[in-house]
């Protein structure tokens, strides 16, 4: 676009008929993406919605931008040749839980050692929704549904200490309905790299509430909101992390009329990967939960090198494809042929 | 007369003196280094001007026990003065390194053929590795062939000693003098091989003249050889050929410059998502090296993540490729849908192996015909192209970048283990003579009203091809059936129905872009036709040429477009009496021609992971028309 009109979010939204179930997470997060892009200052034109298979993955047919809905797990993969083909494409891959860590859990591992240039949204209500309430990958032990009548037994993933664990630079959490969506989704766009966001999203239908115990209004004082250079303070101020020097690891400290330093409580330092492992790992319920930019340390990304390195060995050599086809040892037969 | 006379066993009678075709098999332990002295045999045999082909049998295990009959590896050429289409059906002479090469090769070998056998590997240990109980070198079991024998090993390590390498370095050396007694016996020049090892050991300048000096002590053995050993010098005519430049080339070389030739003539980069696997691997390896070309190469996690890359490649507007073999086929089946589904452009490159399952990695079938043409869920047609040698994988290559995008379709190019390693001759291509296909995206903006159809069609079915950053025509695609006339999620019935007709009949117009059938040997009627498909082709064409040379009425039709099928092959086989099939599988193509035809297509089938022989072909034939 040769001028530059600013949009809004209406610009973003399709004519097409949002399908979730009434009162579902999915269309907060819709929003407050369609109410980022403007922020962003983006081209539709130049802006790719991927998805997988799963509710949230319906996301790319609401967004007025190029969209692939694919095949199950496999949008980080469709992805990384969509950004490899065209680097000044800016990408977005919408996942869920089962789609990103089940059945797609080697692709985004993948996706996001390699550090390709894009941003995945995992949509986690730790249930399978579409398929009707089987249990996730993120299912905490003992849940009960369709598939698991008694319980499930298996000990779920949990996504960002994944993500971390793969080897991502970026790595942030949200909550569907908060206020603060919309600014952990500019952060993502603007970290160069995989940029994981991990949102708490409520699936109204199968897995109501779970995440309530600190999305609930009066459970907000179990929510960390961190913020770089601020101190690690929550419920309303009253309490901190602090470092437990003698256990190397966290623990919450009371803090009294404001002075957090004198309570210990640590800086958050995005770049920080230590702390990011602790933040993610530490149990909620003893700890709060730790919300927005967790970590954020750019490294050159997957494209940004591979391209460069293709350029560089192309450098200094003409395409020519008859000298392609005439390379090696060859031998000129001149005589006309023989009878045979 | 192209039916080869042999050199040193006169099969069939002949009175001049100058042979025709001579095939000699290399065998050896797998770390013997078989498979570099075949195919430096095969560059001074090419060199030398005579037609060949190859077929290097090597096991899955990268370094087997030493000494097992499992871990042997060998290497076979057929080359000759008059027209090559098979590696050969049986060896005339077999070089046998050690006693489990020997015991695993020579029942193969010509009654009367030549066995070279490196007696320094006779030993009591390796005898018993290879379950002989007495030295088949001393009891006179091998009493049907030639048999000359000497200490290969300790000539090498006489050979090599200036050079002060150790016992296991020097013993490495051992395949050069067995290289060089084989370019004396077939009066070959050196000078080549010698360029090459000093290239390949230009970092190690006394390993390179240590192989130089076993390669001249392996020469000079012949030239010093006694008269009346069976160890005789033969000179091999070069073979009639149409004048040109001529190279060598393998089935994965020559796909691999296909593809880029394919994409250049599309005017699009290539995209190529890999997947380590055998016998597939080596296109990845070729192709990484062509940057310059527009290649963009992506060693994937695994065989989806490939073809899933090579799918969103295809959606940002470069030319997706993927290449593997049917269990990796397998694994991206599902990604291919998508791609029928969405309508990009895709070519997915298939080296058949045996199988089912891991099958048999390293060695040759073409069973994956079902899998090509039908395997995948829903109503799901895609174009089929089968390769029949190496040098024809290259058009074949092109021919499938052409379908992918003109009719915006996953295309699938078959291929296998036989062709994907095997070396012919190959007369350079003039790519002037290759006419252009250039892709034109959709841009054009929309007319006031107008809404963005991504599945508008032309007069082909092919939808337009609109690339992400195109200003203007924002738009979504996915797996979900979508409205004929909008693009739009559509799940109504008659909908539905449209669109499976209209993918359906998309591929099947595809048979208006391609050549008739022809009848590559007899003509179109007659008692019999042998119909095949991939890499068959050679022995089916020497069968059939000796078939008619006796007089017989017998016709070869080779099928390059497996699906659509030509528009007139129904008609030209029902013109034929009897229609035999000879395929390496248990009956896929023939299945089809009577799905397709209702012809009676009889079955000849092989899979044992080798590749037809001649005479089994004619057999079939002999039974045919009995």
């Amino acid at each position: 676009m040769t001028e530059m009109v600013k949009l809004t979010p209406k610009d973003f939204a399709t004519d097409q008929e949002v399908r979730w179930c009434p009162g579902c997470g999915d269309y907060a997060v819709l929003k407050a993406v369609q109410r980022t892009m403007p922020e962003l200052g983006v081209d539709p034109a130049n802006t790719v919605f991927v998805s997988g298979i799963g509710c949230s993955s319906r996301f790319p047919y609401y967004m007025e931008t190029y969209g692939f809905h694919t095949i199950h797990g496999r949008a980080p993969a469709i992805a990384t040749g969509v950004k490899l083909a065209n680097p000044e494409l800016d990408v977005w891959i919408i996942t869920g839980d089962g789609d990103a860590l089940s059945i797609g859990g080697n692709h985004t591992m993948h996706l996001l050692r390699r550090n390709l240039n894009c941003q995945i949204l995992l949509f986690n209500n730790e249930i399978y929704g579409l398929t009707k309430g089987q249990y996730s990958p993120t299912s905490r032990i003992g849940t009960r549904s369709p598939s698991t009548p008694f319980g499930s037994v298996d000990g779920p993933v949990q996504p960002c200490a994944f993500a971390l664990g793969s080897g991502a630079r970026f790595v942030a959490r949200g909550i569907d309905v908060h206020k603060n969506l919309p600014e952990v989704l500019k952060a993502a766009h603007a970290h160069q790299g995989a940029a994981f966001v991990e949102v708490f999203q409520n699936c109204i239908v199968y897995n109501d509430d779970v995440f309530a115990s600190f999305t609930a209004k009066d459970n907000a004082g179990k929510q960390l909101w961190l913020k770089a250079g601020e101190p690690m303070l929550f419920d309303r101020g009253a309490k901190g992390l602090a470092l437990d020097r003698e256990a190397l690891n966290l623990k919450v400290v009371d803090v009294e009329g404001g002075d957090w330093q004198s309570a210990g409580v640590i800086v958050h330092d995005p770049r920080n990967r230590v702390v990011a492992h602790m933040l993610v790992e530490m149990p909620f319920g003893t700890f709060p939960m730790a919300l927005g930019v967790l970590y954020d340390d750019p490294r050159p990304t997957f494209e940004s090198v591979l391209l460069r390195q293709n350029e560089e060995a192309a450098a200094g050599k003409r395409p020519d494809l008859q000298a392609l086809v005439s390379r090696g040892q060859t031998w000129q037969v001149a005589k006309e042929p023989r009878e045979i | 007369m192209a039916t080869a006379t042999h050199l040193i066993t006169e099969v069939e009678p002949r009175t001049d003196d100058a042979p025709e075709a001579v095939v000699v098999r290399f065998a050896g332990d797998s770390g013997d280094g078989m498979q570099l002295t075949g195919g430096q045999f095969t560059l001074s045999t090419a060199l030398a001007g005579n037609d060949l082909a190859t077929f290097p049998d090597f096991p899955a295990e990268i370094r087997a026990p030493q000494g097992t009959t499992f871990g042997v590896s060998a290497f076979q050429i057929n080359f000759g003065s008059a027209a090559i289409e098979t590696a050969g059906d049986a060896p005339d002479v077999l070089i046998a390194m050690n006693p489990a090469a020997l015991k695993t090769n020579v029942g193969d070998l010509k009654p009367g053929g030549l066995i070279i056998a490196d007696e320094g590997e006779f030993g009591a240990r390796n005898l018993a590795k290879a379950g002989y109980e007495t030295s088949p070198l001393e009891d006179g079991s091998l009493g049907k062939w030639q048999l000359v024998r000497f200490n290969i090993s300790q000539l090498t390590l006489d050979a090599v000693k200036p050079f002060g390498l150790g016992n296991k370095e020097a013993l490495r050396c051992k395949n050069m003098w067995t290289l060089g007694l084989a370019l004396w016996m077939f009066d070959r020049d050196r000078a080549p091989i010698e360029a090459w090892l000093r290239a390949k050991f230009a970092k190690a300048p006394e390993l390179a003249e240590a192989n130089i000096a076993a390669l001249n002590a392996g020469h000079a053995f012949g030239e010093t050889a006694e008269i009346g050993s069976p160890l005789k010098q033969h000179h091999v005519d070069p073979a009639p050929a149409e004048p040109g430049l001529y190279r060598t080339v393998t089935g994965a070389e020559a796909i691999s410059l296909g593809l880029v030739a394919g994409c250049q003539l599309a005017g699009l980069p290539m995209f190529f998502g890999g997947y380590p696997i055998t016998p597939a691997s080596a296109i990845l390896h070729h192709l990484s090296r062509l940057k310059e070309y527009g290649v963009t190469t992506f060693q994937a996690e695994d065989e989806i993540a490939a073809v899933a890359a090579a799918i969103g490649a295809s959606f940002a507007g470069q030319l997706g490729i993927t290449s593997s073999s049917g269990p990796g086929i397998a694994l991206k089946t599902e990604a291919i849908g998508l791609a029928i589904m969405t309508e990009l452009p895709l070519v997915i490159v298939n080296s058949q192996r045996g199988g089912p399952s891991t099958g048999l990695p390293t060695k040759t079938e073409q069973s994956d015909l079902y899998q090509a043409v039908y395997g995948r869920n829903g109503d799901a047609p895609l174009p089929v192209i089968a390769a029949r040698s190496p040098a024809d994988a290259f058009d074949c290559a092109i021919e499938a970048c052409r379908i992918a995008v003109q009719y915006m379709t996953p295309v699938m190019l078959l291929t296998d283990g036989y062709i994907a390693n095997a070396a012919e001759p190959w007369r350079v291509p003039d790519m002037s003579g290759y006419e252009r296909f250039d892709v034109g995206f959709h841009d054009a903006p929309l007319a006031e009203g107008e809404a963005v159809n991504p599945y508008a069609r032309d007069e082909k079915l092919a939808r337009v091809w609109i690339k992400p950053g195109t200003a203007g025509l924002t738009h979504r695609i996915g797996g979900i059936e979508k409205n004929v006339g909008t693009g739009h999620i559509d799940y109504a019935p008659d909908n539905h129905q449209a669109m499976t007709d209209i993918r359906a009949n998309k591929v099947l117009g595809v048979a208006d872009s391609i050549p008739d059938q022809d009848v590559c040997l007899g003509a179109p009627g007659g008692k019999l036709a042998v119909i095949g498909w991939g890499s068959t082709f050679g022995p089916i064409h020497q069968a059939v040429r000796r078939a008619r040379g006796r007089g017989l009425d017998v016709s070869h039709v080779h099928v390059r477009h497996i699906w659509p099928l030509p528009r007139n092959l129904g008609e030209l086989l029902r013109s034929y009496e009897r229609v035999i099939v000879p395929e390496m599988n248990n009956g896929q193509l023939k299945t089809l021609l009577r799905d397709q035809y209702l012809v009676d297509a009889k079955p000849v089938n092989k899979v044992s992971g080798k590749p037809f022989k001649i005479s089994e072909i004619e057999a079939a034939i002999e039974e045919a028309l009995a």
